[in-house]
């Protein structure tokens, strides 16, 4: 693996020579210039002026938006009678170019993998997987809304990425971990790190929060329907007012809808994010709702993320980075959550 | 690598079912030899039907892997897709996306047992493959019994072929309607009633059924008093679904999804379920 120190201005210059000839993403600097509509919100194209500083936790939005954009595009066709290809679904082309993500952070990079399972035979994630490059920042501290370690992450992770920055003594130590990352770094001279950088490096990860599923894999052994039944779920049922809000800023939340659209005869058939909050989710036709109950929309999110993802995917559907805690307007915690869950006997 | 591009096939043919106009059986033909030669689907399965500009929904699959060259599905007016799709002419070009979902156990655990199908209202569509696919292997199977209802006579999908079936010696048909109707010299009560009076015992015997909820509920007592157990069950669930290939989560009951690990379960699978469904 190759290390490398760079300074504040050397950061800045190889992410803007990136930025000349391929699409690069960052957090978005204070108010977003909404100039580039591929740009989704909370992010922006790296631009000449802008030098690369994060405020420390994660960015506003997840980085889920550039693997499972919304709304993607998943056929078209046309709907004008005189063509004969009328009603006739096409793939559109595929994007291939490559699109730089720098400055997400280690729990956003975990989220990627842990997404990959469900949509591991899903064409379009797979295509935006391939051409992702992912050079995230380390966390030098943790926000008060921050729980990685407790999901199996860290703030000092590196899993996912292709090129992990760490910010110490006032420079950068990058990591290259990936072919991909040494071919990025490859196309610009840069100052090998020392070895006393290398161990600082080393020493501060060693000492930092570490990974420790322990305490809550034991919900994996619980019985699912014990849990499900919980009394827990109607308190929190009656706080939640389904809004949504956490399952759109979560970066593990993943379900999506499918609609078809027409404007003049040309139509398409998108998918885009949808919240298992929301009635209209589980609704049938014949009115009959599965989960008709506020609580009910609530508790899926819940034992979704705890214990059926986990049943299907051997992981926790959370990384920690405490997006929903910070924005949810009656101020639930999934934290919270989990510590009641671990009470149910 | 999962497609969701569905396969272009075009209205070969619209059959009215009811008489009330709300079902109509759609026999759809691939435009494309390839892909017809491509399909193989067991009964039971389901696909999602495609209308450009509309939408995609979950229908079963209503005929049997042994009618060669076209599908059928029988659908229910009820919403925006089936509106429209009511609304579609002989010759125009719709799509199908499939087959999707398990099926029911042909070739496993039904394989030289005695079968009971029990069906009630439009839900008898895959019942109908089943049956038609069971009566073409028919040395592969015991006993048949198939026992459908409908509110009126005129409410029976596939009539001219349960008359065609009723005259075979090789299966025990039983077909009820809920009252009595001018002209009906059939069998009248509910299908859970009936059921009671017809089943055979359970002995080396399989249960398919499919139905309303409320049907399901008061078939299983009977079927119990004569020594049932909810492993020889099996239901087929419906649940709003998207994608229909595991992913977009929409049908999830707990952490069991009905369009991968479904639609067909055992009853013992469903009762370890939570109620979502
Ligand atoms: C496995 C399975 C097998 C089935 N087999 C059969 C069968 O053989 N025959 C049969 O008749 N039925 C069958 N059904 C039921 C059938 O799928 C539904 O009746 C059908 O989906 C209704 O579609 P609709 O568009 O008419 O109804 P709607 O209630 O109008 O909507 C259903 C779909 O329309 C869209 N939609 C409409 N309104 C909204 C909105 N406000 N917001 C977002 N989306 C909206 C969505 O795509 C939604 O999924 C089956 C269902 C399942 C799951
Ligand atoms: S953000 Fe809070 S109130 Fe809104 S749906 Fe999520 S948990 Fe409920």
């Amino acid at each position: 693996m190759k290390v490398f120190r760079l300074s504040q201005t050397e950061l800045d210059n190889m992410v803007q020579g990136w930025s000349q000839n391929r699409r690069v993403y960052r957090p978005a600097a204070g108010r977003q210039q909404s100039t580039h509509a591929d740009c989704a919100p909370g992010w922006e194209r790296v631009a000449a002026s802008t030098p690369l500083t994060l405020p420390p936790g994660p960015s506003k939005t997840s980085v889920k938006t550039f693997l499972f954009p919304q709304p993607e595009t998943m056929q078209t066709y046309t709907l004008k009678s005189s063509d004969p290809d009328k009603g006739l679904m096409k793939e559109p082309q595929k994007a291939t170019e490559k699109q730089i993500i720098v400055g997400l952070r280690p729990c956003d990079a975990r989220s990627v993998k842990l997404n990959n399972l469900p949509f591991q035979e899903d064409p379009f994630y797979q295509v935006n997987l391939a051409r992702t490059v992912m050079v995230g920042f380390t966390c030098s501290a943790m926000c008060a809304t921050c729980f990685c370690d407790q999901m199996g992450g860290s703030p000092m992770g590196t899993e996912g990425l292709d090129i992990a920055i760490s910010q110490v003594d006032g420079s950068f130590i990058a990591e290259v971990l990936t072919p991909v990352g040494e071919e990025l770094t490859a196309e610009i001279r840069l100052t090998p790190a020392e070895d006393s950088e290398i161990n600082a490096l080393a020493e501060r990860r060693k000492n930092s929060p570490q990974a420790d599923f322990a305490k809550l894999d034991v919900l994996k052994g619980r019985d699912l329907n014990t849990l499900y039944k919980a009394a827990l779920w109607q308190t929190l049922g009656e706080s939640c007012i389904n809004c949504g809000a956490c399952t759109f800023n979560c970066p593990t939340c993943y379900c999506f809808d499918v609609q078809d659209e027409v404007v003049r005869g040309q139509g398409r058939r998108i998918r885009y994010w949808d919240s298992c909050m929301f009635p209209l989710y589980s609704l049938h036709t014949t009115g009959h709702n599965p989960r008709g109950q506020k609580m009910q929309r609530t508790r899926n999110r819940f034992m979704h993320k705890l214990k059926y993802f986990p049943e299907r995917y051997g992981l926790f559907s959370c990384v920690g980075c405490g997006r929903c805690v910070k924005d949810c307007p009656v101020n639930i915690d999934i934290r919270e959550v989990m510590s009641d869950l671990l009470a149910v006997e | 690598m999962i497609s969701y591009l569905p396969y272009p096939v075009r209205i070969d043919e619209i059959k009215v079912e009811t008489e009330d106009g709300n079902l109509k059986t759609f026999k759809l033909v691939f435009e494309n030899e390839t892909q017809r030669k491509a399909w193989k689907h067991v009964p039971g399965q389901f696909a999602m039907l495609s209308l450009a500009g509309q939408g995609e929904i979950p229908i079963g699959i209503a005929s049997s892997p042994t009618e060669e060259g076209h599908l059928l599905f029988t659908v229910n007016r009820a919403g925006k897709v089936t509106t429209a799709l009511h609304q579609m002419h002989m010759g125009e070009r719709m799509g199908v996306r499939g087959p999707l979902g398990n099926g029911f156990p042909i070739d496993t655990d039904m394989k030289g047992k005695n079968i009971v199908i029990i069906a009630g209202g439009f839900a008898v569509t895959t019942l109908r493959a089943t049956l038609i696919y069971l009566m073409e292997h028919r040395q592969d199977y015991g006993k048949i019994t198939f026992i459908y209802g409908a509110r009126t006579p005129g409410m029976l999908l596939y009539q001219n072929e349960l008359q065609e079936w009723a005259k075979r010696d090789d299966v025990d048909l039983h077909i009820t309607v809920d009252r009595e109707a001018p002209g009906w010299d059939g069998l009248v009560g509910f299908v859970p009633t009936i059921a009671g009076q017809v089943a055979p015992s359970p002995e080396n015997s399989v249960a398919l059924i499919c139905g309303p909820p409320i049907m399901i509920k008061f078939t299983m007592p009977p079927l119990e008093k004569i020594g049932w157990t909810d492993d020889q069950v099996y239901l087929s669930l419906e649940n709003r679904m998207k994608c229909g290939e595991g992913v977009c989560c929409h049908c999830n009951v707990g952490p069991t999804l009905v369009c991968k690990d479904g639609p067909v379960f055992t009853r013992t699978q469903v009762r370890k379920l939570p109620v979502e469904y």
